[in-house]
C-alpha cells in the first residue's frame, strides 16, 4: 500500500478554475473520503490521480514518486467507476482478469486471484455471466472485484454507490467498510453523499468550488466545522443558522436580530467584549435544539416559538418552528404530540453551538 | 330495468369491441401497405428470374407466367461458357472486398479520432465530410479520372480500389462516429487504468463493441462498390479488367441484346451480396453494450 500527496494542484479549463491549490496528504492504509456538492472538483482530482485528467499545475506523488506524467496503468492504482464501466463483451471472469492478462501473468495466478476476489465478493457463481445478466449491485461488486484482483497501491472509488437504490446503497456501504477492514488498503473515495462520508471515512476532505474547506475525522468535521459551508454541508438534517449581531449589555454579550435576543456564553465568543458590534451567524444542529419540557429548565435562555410542521420519521420527529422571523428545525424523540400552530418553548444546547463570522464565514469559537 | 352496474358493464363491453375493431383495421392497413411494398420489390426480381430461364426464342414474349414453357438454365450455361463472366465476377469481388476492408479500416480509425479527441478543425472536418455527400456522384467522375490517371493507375484494380474506398469514406466515418459517441468513455478509461494504451483500448474495447456499426459501414462499402458503374466505365478499358457491371453491358449489342444472358447475369450477381447480407446480419444485433454501465 502507499501514501498519496497532492501538492498545490490546480486545474483550469480556459479561464474556468476547477481546482485551486489543493494540498492533501493521504497516509498509508488510510480511507479518505472526498465529499462536496456536484461540480466542486472532487472527481476531477480523483481522475488526476488516476491519470485520466491532465494537471494544469502542481504535483501528485504516490509513495514519493512523481506521477504527473505517468501512464494510468503504471501508477499501480485501481479505479471503481460511478457507472461500473464493465466491459460488456466479456464475462465477469474476463472482466476481472483483464488487467492481469494484459500484464501477461501466468494462467494459474490469474485464476487464483480472480477466484479469491470472487469469493470475497460472493461472485463465484456469477463468473461465467455477462454484465447484462447481472443486477446493479452485482455489477458494482464485479467492478470492485476488478480492482481487487490487481492488488493496487491505491484504490480509487468514484461515487460507486450513487447509481444504486437506497437499500442496496446501504448494503454496499457496509460491504465496502468490511472490505476495507479486510484489505487494509489505501483508499480515496469520492462522494457527494455525506452519510457515506461520515460512515466510511477515516478522514474526510470537504471540498467546495475547487477549494478544500476542511480536512479531519468525521467527528471533527461534524462537531467543529471550520466554516459555514462545512457546517451546512455535513450533518443531516442541516444545521440551523441564525443571522444577527453581537451587542454588549450589562456585562454580558448578547446575540440580537430582529426578533431574537439571546445571551451568549463567553466560551462561544473568545475575545469577550471586543466582539461587540460584530455580525455573526449562530449555528445549532437540530439535535441540539431542546423543545418543550427540556426547554423549560432555564427561563432566561428560552425562546418562544410556534410549531409550524412536524414530520414523524419513526423513532425521531422533525419539528419546524418559527420564532419571530427565525425558522428553527428541531429533531426530537418521536411523538412530540403538539399540533401545528401551538406554542412551544425552545432552548439551545450552548456547549454544542457554533459561531461563525458573517463576513469571513470562518468559525469563531474554537 | 337495467341496473347501473349492468349498464356500466355493457358500456365497457362496447368500448372493448370498438377498441378491438380499431386495432384490427389498423393492422389490416399496415399489412396491406407492407404487402404492397413487398410485391413492388419482389416482382422485378421474379420477372428477371423468369426471363433468365426462358428458352432463347421467347425472351421478349409478353407471357406473364413465372416459369414459362421449356424453361431451362441454358442462358446461365452460355453466360458462363461463352463470355468472361466469371472473370468479371472475380474482378468485382476482388475490388469490392478490398474496398470494403480498406474503407472500414480507414473510417473506423478516423471516426474514433472525430469521436474522442479534441483538435483544431474537428467541426469543420466533419461538415466538410458531410458536404462531399451532397455532391452528385457524376460530378466527381472527372476529378477522379484525372487523379487516377496522374497516379498511373488507369485500368488497374488498385485505381478502382482507391476511387471506391475514398468515395464511401465520409458516410462510413459519420456512421461510426455516431456509434462511438454512444459508447461510454468510462469503458476506455477503465481499460487505460487496467493497462492498455489508447490504441489498445480502441482495439480491445471499442472495436468489439462497434460490430453493428462496422457491419453497416462494411455493407455500405460492399454494395456501393459492387454495383458501381460510372467510375468503372471511366477507369477500366480492357475487357479482362472489367467488373461485372461493365461486363454485362458487353452483352448489349448495337442491333441485338442478349436478354436471357443479361437476366442470368443479373441473377448471379445478387448471390455474393445476399451472402454478405446474411452473414453480417448476426453482427448487426444492437444492444451489445447493454449492461456495461448503469443505464
Amino acid at each position: 500500500m502507499a501514501e498519496v500527496r497532492f501538492s498545490k494542484i490546480t486545474k483550469k479549463y480556459g479561464d474556468n478554475v476547477i481546482l485551486n491549490g489543493i494540498d492533501v496528504e493521504i497516509k498509508d492504509h488510510e480511507f479518505v473520503v472526498m465529499v462536496g456538492p456536484s461540480g466542486c472538483g472532487k472527481t476531477t482530482l480523483l481522475r488526476m490521480l488516476a491519470g485520466l485528467e491532465e494537471i494544469t499545475s502542481g504535483d501528485i506523488h504516490i509513495d514519493e514518486v512523481l506521477v504527473n506524467n505517468m501512464h494510468p496503468s503504471k501508477r499501480q492504482i485501481a479505479m471503481v467507476f460511478q457507472d461500473y464501466a464493465l466491459y460488456p463483451h466479456m464475462t465477469v471472469e474476463e472482466n476481472m482478469s483483464f488487467a492481469l492478462r494484459l500484464m501477461k501473468r501466468p494462467k494459474s495466478e490469474i485464476t487464483a486471484r480472480v477466484h479469491e476476489a470472487a469469493s470475497i465478493l460472493q461472485l463465484t457463481k456469477l463468473l461465467k455471466r455477462m454484465p447484462k445478466q447481472l443486477s446493479g449491485g452485482q455489477r458494482q461488486r464485479v467492478a470492485i472485484g476488478r480492482a481487487i484482483v490487481r492488488k493496487p497501491k491505491v484504490f480509487l472509488f468514484d461515487e460507486p454507490l450513487s447509481n444504486l437504490d437506497a437499500k442496496l446503497r446501504e448494503e454496499m456501504r457496509v460491504e465496502i467498510a468490511k472490505l476495507y477492514q479486510r484489505l487494509n488498503a489505501t483508499i480515496l473515495y469520492v462522494t457527494h453523499d455525506q452519510v457515506e462520508a461520515m460512515t466510511l471515512a477515516g478522514r474526510i476532505v470537504v471540498m467546495n468550488q475547487g477549494v478544500v474547506q476542511q480536512v479531519g475525522t468525521p467527528i471533527e468535521v461534524y462537531r467543529k466545522p471550520d466554516n459555514l459551508f462545512v457546517a451546512g454541508f455535513i450533518g443531516s438534517p442541516t444545521m440551523n443558522f441564525l443571522h444577527g449581531k453581537i451587542a454588549a449589555e450589562e456585562n454580558a454579550l448578547v446575540f440580537k436580530n430582529e426578533s431574537l435576543s439571546l445571551r451568549v456564553p463567553e466560551f462561544l465568543l473568545p475575545g469577550g467584549a471586543s466582539n461587540a458590534g460584530r455580525e455573526v451567524v449562530l449555528g445549532v444542529r437540530p439535535d441540539d435544539v431542546l423543545v418543550g419540557a427540556d426547554a423549560r429548565e432555564n427561563a432566561s435562555e428560552r425562546i418562544d416559538g410556534i410549531l409550524e410542521v412536524s414530520e414523524l420519521l419513526g423513532h425521531r420527529e422533525n419539528l419546524y418552528i418559527k420564532a419571530g422571523e427565525n425558522r428553527i428545525l428541531a429533531t426530537v424523540e418521536a411523538f412530540f404530540n403538539q399540533s401545528p400552530g401551538s406554542k412551544v418553548p425552545v432552548r439551545f444546547n450552548y456547549p454544542n453551538m457554533h459561531v461563525f463570522d458573517k463576513k469571513t464565514e470562518q468559525r469563531i469559537n474554537k | 330495468m337495467v341496473s347501473p352496474r349492468k349498464e356500466n358493464q355493457i358500456d365497457m363491453d362496447k368500448e372493448t369491441q370498438r377498441f378491438r375493431r380499431k386495432k384490427f383495421i389498423k393492422y389490416l392497413l399496415i399489412h396491406a401497405v407492407i404487402i404492397g411494398c413487398a410485391v413492388v420489390c419482389v416482382y422485378p426480381l421474379l420477372r428477371i428470374f423468369s426471363i433468365s430461364i426462358r428458352p432463347g426464342d421467347r425472351v421478349i414474349s409478353t407471357d406473364l407466367s413465372l416459369i414459362p414453357d421449356g424453361a431451362g438454365f441454358a442462358a446461365y450455361l452460355r453466360l458462363l461458357k461463352d463470355t468472361m463472366f466469371l472473370r468479371w465476377l472475380w474482378n468485382s469481388l476482388l475490388i469490392t472486398v478490398a474496398t470494403s476492408f480498406i474503407g472500414v479500416s480507414l473510417a473506423s480509425t478516423a471516426a474514433y479520432a472525430f469521436s474522442r479527441f479534441r483538435f483544431p478543425g474537428k467541426k469543420a472536418g466533419l461538415i466538410l465530410l458531410l458536404s462531399t455527400q451532397m455532391i452528385p456522384a457524376g460530378m466527381l467522375i472527372l476529378p477522379l479520372f484525372l487523379m487516377i490517371m496522374k497516379l498511373g493507375l488507369m485500368n488497374t484494380y488498385l485505381g478502382m480500389i482507391i476511387a471506391y474506398s475514398v468515395s464511401s469514406l465520409p458516410f462510413s466515418i459519420w456512421i461510426l462516429k455516431g456509434y462511438y459517441d454512444t459508447i461510454p468513455r468510462s469503458l476506455e478509461e477503465a481499460a487505460l487504468v487496467d493497462g492498455t494504451s489508447q490504441v489498445g483500448a480502441f482495439w480491445r474495447i471499442i472495436l468489439p463493441l462497434s460490430t453493428p456499426a462496422l457491419s453497416i459501414a462494411f455493407l455500405f462499402n460492399f454494395t456501393t462498390a459492387w454495383n458501381e458503374y460510372l467510375v468503372a466505365r471511366v477507369v477500366l478499358f480492357s475487357a479482362k479488367q472489367y467488373t461485372w457491371t461493365l461486363g454485362l453491358f458487353e452483352l448489349q449489342g448495337q442491333f441485338i441484346t442478349q436478354w436471357g444472358m443479361f437476366a442470368a447475369g443479373s441473377m448471379l450477381v445478387t448471390v455474393p451480396v445476399l451472402a454478405v447480407f446474411l452473414y453480417s446480419s448476426k453482427w448487426l444485433v444492437s444492444g451489445l453494450t447493454l449492461g456495461s454501465v448503469k443505464g
